[in-house]
C-alpha cells in the first residue's frame, strides 16, 4: 500500500516525454482560438480604419489616414477625455467600496460568506443593458426612488435624478462592484487573519492597522482590480447612452453611432484602435502608480 | 523600583459562538508579574479565553480587570497587551526592526528613536543583526523571537503569547522555554502562555490553569496540579496516572482492588462509603518480588518497556493493568507485588 505512490513517482516522470502530442494539442486550442477569435479580428478592424468609406454605400479596400485623423480630432479627442475622466471617477468610487466590503466579508466565518457571495455572483449576471434600464426608471421622476422618498416624507417632490453624470456613474460602480469585489476576493482571504489583529495588539486603531498593514499587502489585487474595473467601464456604451446626456456619451457609444446609424464602418474601426491603445496605456498606468512598481510575477500576499 | 503589577481578574467570563459554547464560567485571579499557562486540549478554550483577555473577542458574560480597571469594553488597542501569535503574524512588507517598531510608529515616536528602541529589543531576544533582513529570511526560531520582541516593544501590562513554540522542533522548543521563562523573570511583565503541552506548562509556570469542556478545571502551581489533581480529568490529562475503582471506607482509607489503602493526607476529602477513582502515578509504585509489610497488590506482569532512564512495567492486577515505572527488574509472566504509595493514594470523585 505504502509503496505505491513512491513507486509511481518516477514512472510518471518517465512518461512525461512519451505523452505524445495531446499536451500540444491541449495548448493548441486556446492559441487557435485566440488567434482566430481575437488577433484577425483585430487585424481587421485596425485594417479596417484605413479603408476608405463610400458615402452611399459601405466601404472599400483602400489605405487613407482620415480616418485616423478624424477619430483624433479635437471633437473625438475631448470624448476620448470624458470617457477616461467617467471611468476612473467610477473605478475609483468601486475600489473604495469593493475593497473595505471585500476586507469586512473575508473576515466573517466561511459560510456567513456564502450568501453575499451568491448575492454577488448574481448581479454579475444582469447584462449591462438591464442595468442600464433598471436604473433609468429607478432614477426616473415619473417612477423612481424619489416617489418613495416623497411618500415616506423625506423630500418635497419627485425629481429626474436620470439622465445626469452620477446616474451615469451610479450604474458604472454598479455593473462594476461584483466585478471588483471578486477580483479582489481571493487575495483578501488568503491574508493571515492576525496581521490586522496583530497592529491592534500594538495601539493600532482598525482604520490605522488597515492602511499601515493590510492595505500594503494587497496593493497589487488593488492596482490589478483597479485596471480590470477601469478597462471594463471603458467599454461600456449602454449606461451612458440610456442615463447620461449626450456630454456624457463616451467613446464606445459614438462608435456605436458610428458603426450602426452612420454606417461609416472605418471611423468606427479607427476610434476602436485609438479606445485600446489608450485604456492599454492607462490601464498600465494605473498598475504601476497603484502598486508602486511595475507588473512582476510575484505573489502580493507570502505564503505562511 | 517600579510599581507592582496589578493582578489579572476574571470573572463568571462566558463566550458563545452562535449555540456554541466556547467558555463557561471563567473566575480567575492572575497574580501580578507572575508567568501563568493555560493549558489543555485542542478546543477546550484555552485560545478563546487569551483573545478575550487580548481584546480580540467579546466576552459574552463576565468581567476582566487588570487591578481596579475594568478591560471588559476596552477595545484591543487601547489594552496595553502585547500578544505573540500563533502564527506570529509578523508583517511580511516590512523589515525585521520595523515590524518591532510598528507599535512605536503607530505612537508617533520619531523613526530614529524607534529603531533604537528596535535594536534594543532584538539585543534582548538574542537577535542583534537581524534589524534589517525582510521576515522572509528569518527561521522559524528567530521568528518567534521577533515576534516577541515586538510584542514587548510597548512594555505592556500584559504579555500573551498563543502556543508560542508549537511550531518548533523538540530541540529548539526546549531550549525557548528556558529562554522565555528567563526573558519573562528579566522584564517582569504578568505572562500568560497557551500551549496543549502538559509538560512545557509544568516546566515553565509559576502557576498553571488547566482547562478542559470550554471551563477552568483546576488553578494552581504545577506541583499542586501534579500532586493533588482535583478530578479524573486533571489527574489524567497532567503527567500520567493509573485509574482504579475504590471505595472510602473510613475517614483517609480507600478499599481498592480488594486492600486498604491510605488517602493522600491533604487531598480533597471524600464522602465516606462513596464510589471513587483512585488515582496513582506510576514513578509513586513500587514492585516487590516478596509480599512486603506496606499496603501492597499481587499481579502478573504483562509488558516490560525500557525508556532508558526508567523502566515501565504493565502488571495485571485482578482484572486492572498497572503501570509502574522503576527500576524494573521483572519479565513478563513473572508474579509481582505491587506496593501503594505510604504517602497515600488521591481519591478522585470527578
Amino acid at each position: 500500500m505504502n509503496r505505491a505512490p513512491a513507486q509511481s513517482r518516477p514512472q510518471h516522470r518517465r512518461e512525461r516525454p512519451e505523452a505524445g502530442p495531446w499536451p500540444h494539442l491541449l495548448l493548441a486550442w486556446p492559441s487557435l482560438a485566440l488567434t482566430v477569435l481575437f488577433l484577425v479580428p483585430l487585424g481587421t478592424i485596425a485594417a479596417l480604419g484605413f479603408f476608405r468609406r463610400i458615402p452611399a454605400g459601405f466601404f472599400e479596400v483602400g489605405f487613407v489616414t482620415d480616418n485616423y485623423a478624424r477619430a483624433l480630432d479635437s471633437f473625438h479627442l475631448e470624448r476620448l477625455g470624458v470617457s477616461v475622466m467617467l471611468a476612473l471617477a467610477a473605478t475609483l468610487i468601486t475600489l473604495l467600496v469593493a475593497v473595505p466590503f471585500t476586507f469586512l466579508l473575508t473576515r466573517r466565518p466561511r459560510r456567513a460568506q456564502v450568501p453575499y457571495l451568491v448575492l454577488v455572483l448574481a448581479s454579475l449576471s444582469l447584462s449591462e443593458v438591464i442595468v442600464g434600464f433598471a436604473w433609468s426608471l429607478l432614477l426616473s421622476r415619473t417612477s423612481g426612488i424619489s416617489n418613495v422618498l416623497v411618500r415616506i416624507g423625506l423630500m418635497e417632490t419627485a425629481v429626474a435624478w436620470s439622465p445626469g453624470l452620477w446616474a451615469v456613474i451610479l450604474a458604472f460602480v454598479f455593473v462594476a462592484l461584483p466585478l471588483a469585489i471578486l477580483s479582489l476576493y481571493p487575495t483578501f482571504s488568503r491574508l493571515d487573519q492576525e496581521l490586522p489583529e496583530a497592529a491592534g495588539t500594538m495601539g493600532a486603531p482598525p482604520l490605522v492597522g488597515f492602511v499601515t498593514v493590510v492595505l500594503p499587502l494587497v496593493r497589487r489585487a488593488v492596482a490589478a482590480t483597479a485596471a480590470l474595473v477601469f478597462i471594463f467601464v471603458l467599454g461600456a456604451y449602454v449606461i451612458p447612452q440610456t442615463l447620461g446626456r449626450p456630454a456624457h456619451w463616451t467613446i464606445p457609444v459614438h462608435i456605436t453611432d458610428q458603426a450602426i446609424m452612420k454606417n461609416h464602418l472605418p471611423l468606427a474601426a479607427a476610434l476602436a484602435i485609438v479606445l485600446l491603445v489608450m485604456s492599454s496605456v492607462i490601464a498600465v498606468a494605473i498598475v504601476v502608480i497603484v502598486s508602486g512598481r511595475p507588473p512582476r510575477a510575484e505573489p502580493s500576499v507570502p505564503a505562511p | 523600583m517600579s510599581p507592582p503589577r496589578p493582578d489579572l481578574v476574571i470573572q463568571g467570563l462566558g463566550k458563545r459562538f452562535g449555540a456554541t459554547v466556547a467558555l463557561a464560567d471563567v473566575d480567575l485571579r492572575l497574580p501580578g508579574g507572575s508567568l501563568v499557562c493555560f493549558v489543555g486540549p485542542s478546543g477546550c478554550g484555552k485560545t478563546t479565553l487569551l483573545r478575550v483577555i487580548a481584546g480580540l473577542e467579546t466576552p459574552s458574560e463576565g468581567k476582566v480587570f487588570l487591578g481596579e480597571r475594568d478591560l471588559t469594553r476596552v477595545p484591543v488597542h487601547r489594552r496595553d497587551v502585547g500578544m505573540v501569535f500563533q502564527s506570529y503574524a509578523l508583517f511580511p512588507h516590512l523589515s525585521v526592526a520595523e515590524n518591532v517598531a510598528y507599535g512605536l510608529r503607530i505612537r508617533g515616536v520619531p523613526r530614529r528613536t524607534r529603531l533604537e528602541r528596535a535594536q534594543e529589543l532584538l539585543a534582548l531576544v538574542q537577535l542583534p543583526d537581524v534589524g534589517s533582513r525582510r521576515v522572509s529570511q528569518l527561521s522559524g526560531g528567530m521568528r518567534q523571537r521577533v515576534a516577541m520582541a515586538r510584542a514587548l516593544a510597548l512594555d505592556p501590562a500584559l504579555f500573551l503569547l498563543d502556543e508560542p513554540l508549537s511550531a518548533l522542533d523538540a530541540k529548539l522548543r526546549e531550549g525557548m522555554q528556558v529562554e522565555l521563562r528567563r526573558l519573562q523573570r528579566r522584564v517582569g511583565i504578568t505572562t500568560i502562555i497557551v500551549t496543549h503541552d502538559q509538560e512545557e506548562a509544568m516546566t515553565m509556570a509559576d502557576l498553571v490553569v488547566v482547562m478542559g469542556d470550554n471551563r477552568v478545571q483546576q488553578v494552581g502551581p504545577p506541583l499542586d496540579i501534579y500532586r493533588r489533581p482535583v478530578n479524573r480529568f486533571v489527574a489524567g490529562f497532567v503527567g500520567s496516572n493509573n485509574f482504579l475503582p475504590g471505595r472510602v471506607v473510613s475517614p483517609g482509607q480507600v478499599e481498592v482492588a480488594g486492600v486498604r489503602a491510605p488517602l493522600a493526607r491533604d487531598a480533597a476529602p471524600a464522602p465516606l462509603g462513596g464510589e471513587v477513582t483512585v488515582a496513582v502515578r506510576p514513578e509513586n509504585l513500587r514492585l516487590r518480588a516478596q509480599a512486603p509489610a506496606a499496603v501492597a497488590l499481587h499481579g502478573t506482569v504483562v509488558f516490560v518497556r525500557d525508556l532508558g532512564r526508567v523502566v515501565e512495567t504493565r502488571v495485571r492486577v485482578a482484572d486492572q493493568e498497572l503501570i509502574v515505572s522503576g527500576r524494573g527488574g521483572f519479565d513478563e509472566g513473572d508474579g509481582v507485588w505491587v506496593e501503594l504509595p505510604e504517602s497515600g493514594v488521591v481519591a478522585l470523585t470527578s
